[in-house]
């Protein structure tokens, strides 16, 4: 039996500015079934937090409920964790976020416990602009209570017993723009050379990233007819481009056909380069974006890559001026600053 | 890249990296759960098959297998086969009744052995079973050649050597001992159906031009005969102080058997930089353990004789330079030369190949070396009736290299006898079954112990150096052999892949712990290596490429490091990787299927 990983890793693994190697940001070994698209995932935000040089200490991994709110055992074991209540992600990670801002949150949900039990949190830390990464591991169903669909399951599409969704489904990515999310991406838990970028790029913006990853579970969902199975997937997406995270902004020397490519530049240097645009797609524009989504629908294709960003994102910390340090290494003389300080207060009220 | 074709049954083979290094394919690890298991008559008899003396080889190996042990890439030592090898041996229970039972219907024909080492040896016992009548020529009064007149009783007790050798003189072979072949024409005189040679690489060489060689010749001894003058109880004794020349394994045991002998300053002395010493390192270390200084980069010049007794010898001092090519030249340090005392001197600079007794006008043809023209696959000589195998063959090797050429030496003279063609050799025998026994359940043991490797115990150095035959190395315990045993990667265990069956999920990539596999655009062999998920940087292992799957892309594994922990199996929802073990014998001529008709 082997649910045990052997220690041993490949001898020439390379190390990071940290000098830490990628089995440094791993977890414990999986429980999911053989196979499900979110095991994937968690090895490419293994990869995402590895090639960012992330202090495993500053990170917190929040999750609600579900197949997908388990992955944050499977990576980072170093770092925080709150696995929370069914949907209630989104709370427990404001509440976390304002308390301490110098950690980086990385919220995991699934599509049952964001878009059915949690939509109304959802909603909410979406227009908040939160600064948190929030992915949704997106398979069309109830993975854990055994497969029943999802609120994201396509109309038409069958599961595995072979009824057919009656219901329009809903689609988080339109909704996260929608509701003025100031990051927002598509992608697939089988393409990591898009995923891991796209990971990198969300951990790197300042205010609310969401990203809606179709994770195949192919346990309840990964049968003929449904829309969210391996096969359908790879027959269906589409990118908006090719993507690129770049660290720190270097001179750009290769020479891009005019409209083909596009270096969007984040708020701490780094930049996202993009190639083999979508015709009549700018990443930078809403509309543009919503368009974009939407026309992918309407041919049946499943849109992937980044679909909108505001590089001028001003997350909640900034809106509504807290304090600019955590909350636990605040001094009783911040605190109760002194009756001179009621007084100027009180001073300014009159 | 085409994909890997794994019905040839060499590419299984080279991934099992310790089977692949031994000469004789001993079949490593599943000999190595046997122990395990403690199952050691069947550990035993597995070895028995392949490698003929396994007591003997768990202790004296060359061990060209752990240098290749997989294990060493993934941690800092390799598996300790061999001395896992001795614990078979040691732990063996009634093994005799497993191994062919005579006597056997006679087959007509005639064959035999000049020399009783390792290759004629392993030709006997192959032969034997088949019916053929074998006689075996041997100079000293026992059986064994240089295991027994030359490897050193306190690495090779004579109760270990004996009992070997008889397993085989046991099979109803005629010897003749005490008997030396002095005329091959003679021999051939004597109607056999075929004649083997194993008369290995007797003769030691001398530094007969040294000025003061012919004075000190009482106390200039030729290393490989004063060790088998020591080894047949003719010498008991040597000067408190030694000098030993040479940097190899026979001057390894010179220097520790003169340790023994009552030399209290033994000192080697040899011309290269110690790195470069040819003897193995664990010699060097046990060498070092008996206090014996290793001086290299000192050339002898000179004997140094007064009175016409031995008094020491001269050394000039050299370094090492290397050329572009990286040729090595010994160039004079231009410092005083050296003065070393000594009552004895013992010169191990190598052994060489002499067939005084092979008439040259019989059809076996000599090169300009003086060494006899052989097939290297078949063994033959350039007369049909005439083969050679180990030292004598190629000159000086090992044991395991002798009993590897002495078993194809055996399928050729059968295959001759038989009147068959010799370049047709049989096929070795494969098997591959499936490890699955349930979702996580294998076969075999997969989970991957991180224990280092164990350290042979050793008999105190007091009672070692006072008495000759008592073997130094204690050899594992029941549970150290099983803890050295659980560190074996089980590398025959085989991870297959079956296209058809994939979904590329990409669960076998996400949890290999050794980054072994990767879902790619196919392209050519070095492209591809660098592509990877982990560049596979190691030329000498093989890439296991996929036909194209349905995103045309082809699965790419390395086979570097693979731990052959199943995990890829365990995490695949389709069963399309699955670990079978991967059987491999060399087929032997006794095995029955050796014959094409
Ligand atoms: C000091 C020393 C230590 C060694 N230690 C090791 C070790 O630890 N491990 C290892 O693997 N190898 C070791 N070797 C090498 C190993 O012993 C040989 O490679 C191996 O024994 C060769 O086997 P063989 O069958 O070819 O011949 P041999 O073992 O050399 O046997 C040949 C036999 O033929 C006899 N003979 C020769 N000519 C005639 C003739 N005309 N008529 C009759 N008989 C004849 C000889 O007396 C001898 O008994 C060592 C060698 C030396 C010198
Ligand atoms: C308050 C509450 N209601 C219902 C459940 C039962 N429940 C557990 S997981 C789950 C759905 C999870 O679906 P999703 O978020 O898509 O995760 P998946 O397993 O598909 O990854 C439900 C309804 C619960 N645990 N808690
Ligand atoms: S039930 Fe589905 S979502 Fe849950 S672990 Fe299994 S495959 Fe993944
Ligand atoms: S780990 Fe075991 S099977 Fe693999 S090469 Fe070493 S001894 Fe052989
Ligand atoms: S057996 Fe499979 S998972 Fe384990 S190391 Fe080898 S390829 Fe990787
Ligand atoms: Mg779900």
């Amino acid at each position: 039996m082997t649910y045990l990983r052997p220690k041993f890793r490949h001898p020439e693994l390379p190390k990071n500015k940290l000098g830490y190697s990628v089995d440094k940001y791993e977890g414990a070994l999986s429980t999911l079934c053989a196979g499900c698209g979110h095991d994937s995932i968690s090895a490419g935000i293994i990869q995402a937090a590895f090639e960012l040089n992330i202090e495993p200490h500053k990170l917190a991994k929040l999750s609600g409920i579900g197949c997908s709110s388990k992955t944050p055992a499977y990576f980072l074991s170093n770092s925080h964790g709150f696995n929370s209540v069914h949907g209630r992600m989104p709370s427990v990670a404001t509440g976390a976020a304002m308390a301490n801002r110098d950690l980086t949150y990385f919220g995991v949900s699934g599509d049952g416990d964001t878009a059915s039990i949690g939509m109304g949190q959802f909603v909410h830390v979406v227009r908040r602009n939160l600064n948190m990464t929030y992915i949704v591991m997106n398979n069309g169903c109830y993975g854990l209570t055994k497969g029943q669909d999802s609120a994201t399951a396509d109309r038409g599409s069958k599961n595995k017993s072979g009824e057919v969704n009656l219901f329009q489904s809903i689609d988080l990515a339109s909704l996260a723009i929608e509701l003025g999310a100031t990051f927002v991406a598509q992608s697939f838990s089988g393409d990591k050379s898009q995923l891991v970028p796209l990971i990198k790029a969300a951990m790197s913006h300042p205010g609310f990233a969401f990203i809606n990853v179709i994770s195949p579970c192919v346990t309840f969902n990964n049968n003929l007819g449904s829309t969210k199975s391996y096969d359908f997937v790879r027959e269906h997406v589409e990118a908006t481009a090719t993507i690129d995270f770049v660290p720190e902004m270097k001179e750009i020397t290769a020479n891009y056909e005019k409209g083909s490519s596009k270096e969007v530049k984040l708020h701490d240097g780094s930049y996202i380069q993009l190639k083999k645009l979508a015709e009549g797609w700018d990443p930078l524009d809403r509309l543009s974006a919503m368009n974009a989504v939407q026309n992918a629908r309407a041919k049946n294709e499943i849109l992937t890559g980044l679909l909108y960003m505001n590089p001028n994102s001003v997350d909640l910390h900034e809106l509504i001026e807290t304090s600019n340090k955590p909350l636990n290494s605040l001094k009783k003389s911040d605190l109760c600053p002194g009756s001179e300080a009621l007084k100027a207060v009180n001073a300014g009220l009159r | 890249m085409k994909p890997t074709n794994i019905n040839d049954p060499e590419y299984f083979h080279k991934v099992v990296d310790c089977q692949h290094a031994c000469p004789a394919h001993t079949p490593v690890p599943e000999y190595i759960r046997l122990i395990a298991e403690e199952k050691y008559t069947e550990a035993y008899m597995v070895n028995w098959d392949s490698n003929v003396f396994p007591g003997v080889l768990g202790r004296t190996c060359d061990r060209p297998c752990e240098p290749a042990c997989r294990r060493g890439r993934v941690e800092e030592e390799p598996v300790a086969i061999c001395r896992l090898k001795r614990v078979a041996a040691d732990n063996k229970g009634d093994v005799k009744k497993h191994m062919p039972q005579g006597p056997f219907k006679s087959n007509g024909k005639k064959v035999a052995l000049v020399g009783g080492g390792p290759a004629a040896l392993t030709v006997a016992r192959d032969l034997a079973p088949l019916g053929y009548e074998i006689h075996l020529f041997d100079e000293q009064k026992l059986g064994g050649g240089f295991m027994r007149s030359q490897i050193p009783s306190f690495r090779l007790p004579e109760t270990v050597l004996n009992e070997e050798v008889n397993f085989i003189l046991d099979l109803g072979i005629h010897t003749h001992f005490n008997h030396f072949v002095s005329s091959m024409k003679d021999l051939m005189a004597k109607e056999y159906d075929a004649i083997f040679v194993g008369t290995g690489a007797p003769r030691g060489r001398d530094l007969p031009d040294l000025p003061g060689r012919k004075e000190g010749d009482a106390n200039i001894h030729i290393g490989i005969n004063w060790l088998s003058s020591v080894a047949f109880e003719h010498t008991s004794k040597i000067g408190k102080k030694v000098i030993v020349l040479g940097g190899g394994n026979t001057a390894m045991d010179c220097c520790r058997t003169a340790r023994r002998l009552g030399g209290e300053q033994v000192k080697v002395v040899v011309r290269s930089p110690f790195s470069e010493m040819k003897a193995s390192p664990w010699e060097k270390e046990d060498a070092a353990h008996e206090d014996i200084p290793i001086i290299d980069n000192h050339v002898p010049k000179s004997f140094v004789i007064e009175n016409g007794k031995l008094k020491g010898m001269m050394f000039d001092k050299v370094k090492a330079v290397y050329d572009e090519k990286g040729k090595r030249q010994l160039v004079s340090a231009g410092e005083q030369e050296v003065f070393i005392e000594a009552d004895d001197v013992l010169v191990a600079v190598g052994q060489e190949n002499s067939f005084p007794w092979i008439e040259k006008d019989l059809g076996i043809e000599f090169d300009k070396w003086n060494m006899p023209v052989v097939h290297e696959t078949t063994f033959a000589s350039t007369h049909k009736q005439v083969f050679f195998g180990g030292d004598a063959a190629f000159g000086p090797k090992n044991v395991i290299t002798a009993v590897a050429q002495g078993h194809q030496a055996a399928i050729s003279i059968d295959l001759m006898c038989k009147g068959e063609d010799l370049n047709v050799r049989p096929s070795p025998f494969v098997n591959l079954v499936s490890q699955k026994m349930g979702i996580h359940e294998w076969a075999y043991d997969s989970a991957v112990e991180t224990d280092k490797r164990y350290a042979v115990p050793q008999a105190e150095k007091k009672v070692t150096l006072t008495n000759r035959k008592k073997e130094v190395e204690l050899g594992f315990d029941i549970a150290t052999g099983f803890k050295e045993a659980e560190r074996c990667l089980n590398c025959d265990v085989q991870t297959v892949f079956a296209t058809d069956k994939c979904i590329e999920c990409d669960a076998c990539v996400d949890i290999c712990p050794t980054a072994c596999i990767t879902f790619t655009e196919n392209a050519e062999e070095n492209d591809l290596r660098s592509m990877l998920k982990m560049p596979a940087t190691n030329h000498t292992q093989d890439l296991y490429v996929s036909s194209e799957l349905k995103t045309n892309r082809v699965m790419v594994k390395d086979e570097n490091v693979c731990l052959h922990c199943g995990l890829c199996a365990e995490r695949c929802p389709t069963s399309a990787w699955d670990m079978q073990k991967f059987f491999y014998n060399v087929t032997k001529a006794h095995s029955g299927c050796a014959s094409h008709k």
